[in-house]
């Protein structure tokens, strides 16, 4: 009792409060749904890759209007079936010779072409440049995929959001109509749509947005329904929110991820059928030239002039593989907790 | 079991309905008639044609002649080939068509699996990596694109297999590998995150610890159980190889209904093409309801008539 701790004012020294207040503080700054995704897609080289080479792609093919080197267009007789030529570069296959009936011939030097001729990737059978041309028809395949992918998104994520709110008998109406859709193959229905509106390229890129909307619409429902259980969308019900104000503030962000992502993998399949019907020969018609109606044209004479059919087929296939490499990127990116 | 059965015939049997209905009436707001020449014809003559068709008659009743014939196998005449019956030209090229496709599906389904259980059991190995690289390409190439490779390299340089035309087996060899191409990326896929997914599950683990070997564990319980939900994509892929045998079969120059199609749209043939339609979508359906049915009986934790999706 008797060894009382004296503890005077002055043995305790004021901190400094300010110091203090900081250890609740987050240091990182709140990452916003997007950031996020991008932090985790910058990790994914593979997907980063992808989308520089497609970044690439849309700059060429959108600026094919002021870099292509030749009209596309433009018929050259003179000049019909030139291999590639670089000036400069003498390597079998980019050094302007052929293979003809077992020997190598210089084909500029036969067609009379000077010196200074030179056609990076060769002629085409009308002595139209193939480069040009290459160029030009990926702006058309592109245009045709991202356009026909946008009328996809609007029709399917009005049509699942729509059907997803309303629930009961609408929903299993607007249900059945989908299924019915889905059961007849979507290359019957493009066909079909395209004989009706003619081919070009207006009816070409409907056909592809009408036929390929279901799963975006079927993927949109499922989440709504989930979503509209949800507490803040009942709240906002209750505070007398409009049904239209709901689904724009309240469910569209929450289903961006979904929608992303899905617009990722719609856009290749867009291309793969572009280039499917110009194929086959109902697609983008003469003179316009896309990578499709490029590599029926090429394929025609492959045997003898190979160099018409690589080329597109190259791009074509490069563009494609990009595009799902970076849409399985973005998915991993966006959603990290799927599976497939 | 008994009452889903009849619940999706009847759905069946509605789809195919509204298809019949759709195509025969898109096809009349098409401009074109079975006649070529028109000028040189005097109109007794074309209007004599033109009942031979059955053109002369009010729409809604070509239409129930339409309806009556197709439930009888009878799909119209031709406007391609004078007097030959549309369902003549199906039944006999159906034939390539279905073997092509069949083939098509076992040589992608089977070795995709294979390599996906492969690449999810060496996960995060070179195996697995050369795995996703194969599958990334099979999805993204085209198969026309495939198609005329194989025909340039294997056909034409080393002159392993024909080319193009129809005859015997060597002559399916390169058109079943441009079809299978993208079942084989798809299935190997599928099977690879299914099978990851079942090996990180308890009952591996548990099967493991009871001393099970490294493959008694894959063969018995992790193969088994992640070749279930395969059995759901093989609609899709049945799909895929229709919309493939369309272009391969014109680059291959193999008679089947595919190549039939193509040549119909480009002459406007037009009850070919709504036949071809018809028989595409029934082989869809038809397809589709069989999977379900098998992933039913295969699945016993699905309750097959609780199941809306």
């Amino acid at each position: 009792m008797a060894d009382e701790v004296k503890l005077p004012a002055d043995s305790f020294e004021p901190l400094d409060k300010s110091k203090h207040l900081d250890s609740e503080k987050i240091a990182a700054p709140n990452l916003t749904f997007t950031q996020d995704a991008w932090r985790r897609l910058k990790k994914n080289k593979s997907a980063i890759i992808a989308m520089i080479i497609l970044v690439i792609f849309f700059i060429l093919a959108f600026g094919s209007a002021f870099i292509s080197p030749h009209n596309p267009n433009a018929v050259n007789p003179q000049f019909a079936n030139l291999p590639p030529k670089w000036p400069g570069v003498n390597i079998n296959g980019v050094n302007g010779t052929l293979v003809q009936a077992g020997s190598r011939v210089n084909a500029y030097q036969a067609a009379g072409a000077g010196a200074g001729v030179h056609y990076w990737l060769g002629t085409d059978y009308l002595g139209r440049d193939m480069l040009s041309r290459i160029l030009f028809g990926t702006r058309i395949s592109l245009t045709v995929a991202v356009v026909a992918t946008a009328v996809d998104l609007l029709i399917g994520v009005s049509f699942g959001l729509f059907s997803g709110w309303k629930g009961g008998w609408i929903d299993n109406f607007m249900q059945r109509v989908i299924e019915i859709i889905m059961s007849i193959p979507t290359l019957v229905v493009v066909v079909l749509l395209i004989l009706i509106l003619k081919p070009g390229m207006m009816s070409i890129t409907l056909a592809i947005a009408f036929s390929s909307w279901t799963t975006m619409a079927r993927l949109i429902r499922a989440q709504t329904m989930e979503l509209k259980e949800q507490e803040y969308v009942l709240a906002a019900q209750t505070l007398g929110e409009s049904s239209i104000k709901i689904a724009f503030k309240h469910l569209l962000p929450n289903l961006s991820s979904i929608i992303i992502i899905q617009t990722m993998f719609t856009i290749p399949s867009a291309i793969f059928f572009e280039a499917f019907l110009s194929f086959v020969g109902i697609g983008i018609s003469a003179p316009q030239a896309s990578l499709g109606t490029l590599l029926n044209d090429g394929q025609k004479n492959f045997q003898f002039l190979p160099y018409q059919m690589w080329y597109p087929a190259i791009v074509l296939s490069v563009i494609m593989i990009a595009f799902n490499i970076f849409a399985d990127g973005l998915r991993d990116a966006f959603d990290p907790q799927t599976k497939e | 079991m008994a009452k889903y059965l009849l619940k999706r015939i009847f759905y069946l049997l509605l789809t195919l309905f509204i298809v019949i209905t759709v195509t025969f009436f898109l096809m009349k707001l098409l401009p074109g008639t079975p006649l070529q020449n028109q000028q040189k014809l005097s109109p007794t003559e074309q209007h004599l044609i033109l009942k031979q068709y059955g053109l002369t008659k009010p729409v809604w009743q070509q239409y129930l002649t339409y309806v009556a014939g197709v439930f009888h196998g009878n799909f119209g005449t031709s406007f391609q080939f004078s007097d030959q019956p549309v369902s003549y030209l199906i039944s006999s090229r159906i034939g390539p068509s279905l073997l092509l496709g069949t083939q098509a599906m076992i040589l992608g389904v089977i070795p995709g699996i294979l390599v996906g259980a492969l690449g999810a059991i060496k996960k995060n190995t070179w195996v697995d990596t050369s795995m996703t690289v194969i599958s990334i390409l099979g999805i993204s190439i085209p198969s026309f694109v495939l198609a005329v490779l194989l025909q340039y390299f294997v056909g034409l340089k080393l002159q392993w297999f024909p080319i193009a035309d129809w005859g015997g087996f060597a002559y399916t060899v390169l058109p079943t590998i441009a079809l299978a191409a993208s079942p084989f990326a798809d299935t190997a896929r599928f099977t690879r995150t299914e099978m990851v997914d079942v090996l990180n599950s308890d009952y591996i683990e548990l099967a493991r610890a009871k001393g099970l070997s490294k493959w008694g564990v894959i063969y018995h319980h992790a193969l088994r159980n992640s070749l279930i939900p395969v059995v759901t994509i093989i609609g899709p892929l049945a799909v895929n190889i229709m919309t493939g045998s369309m272009v391969i079969e014109n680059i291959f120059s193999i008679p089947g209904i595919g190549e039939q199609f193509v040549k119909s749209i480009l002459t406007n043939d037009y009850p070919t093409i709504m036949a071809v339609t018809i028989v595409y979508s029934v082989m869809l359906m038809v397809v589709l309801l069989i999977t379900d049915i098998v992933y039913g009986i295969i699945d016993p934790r699905i309750r097959i008539s609780g199941k809306s999706n």
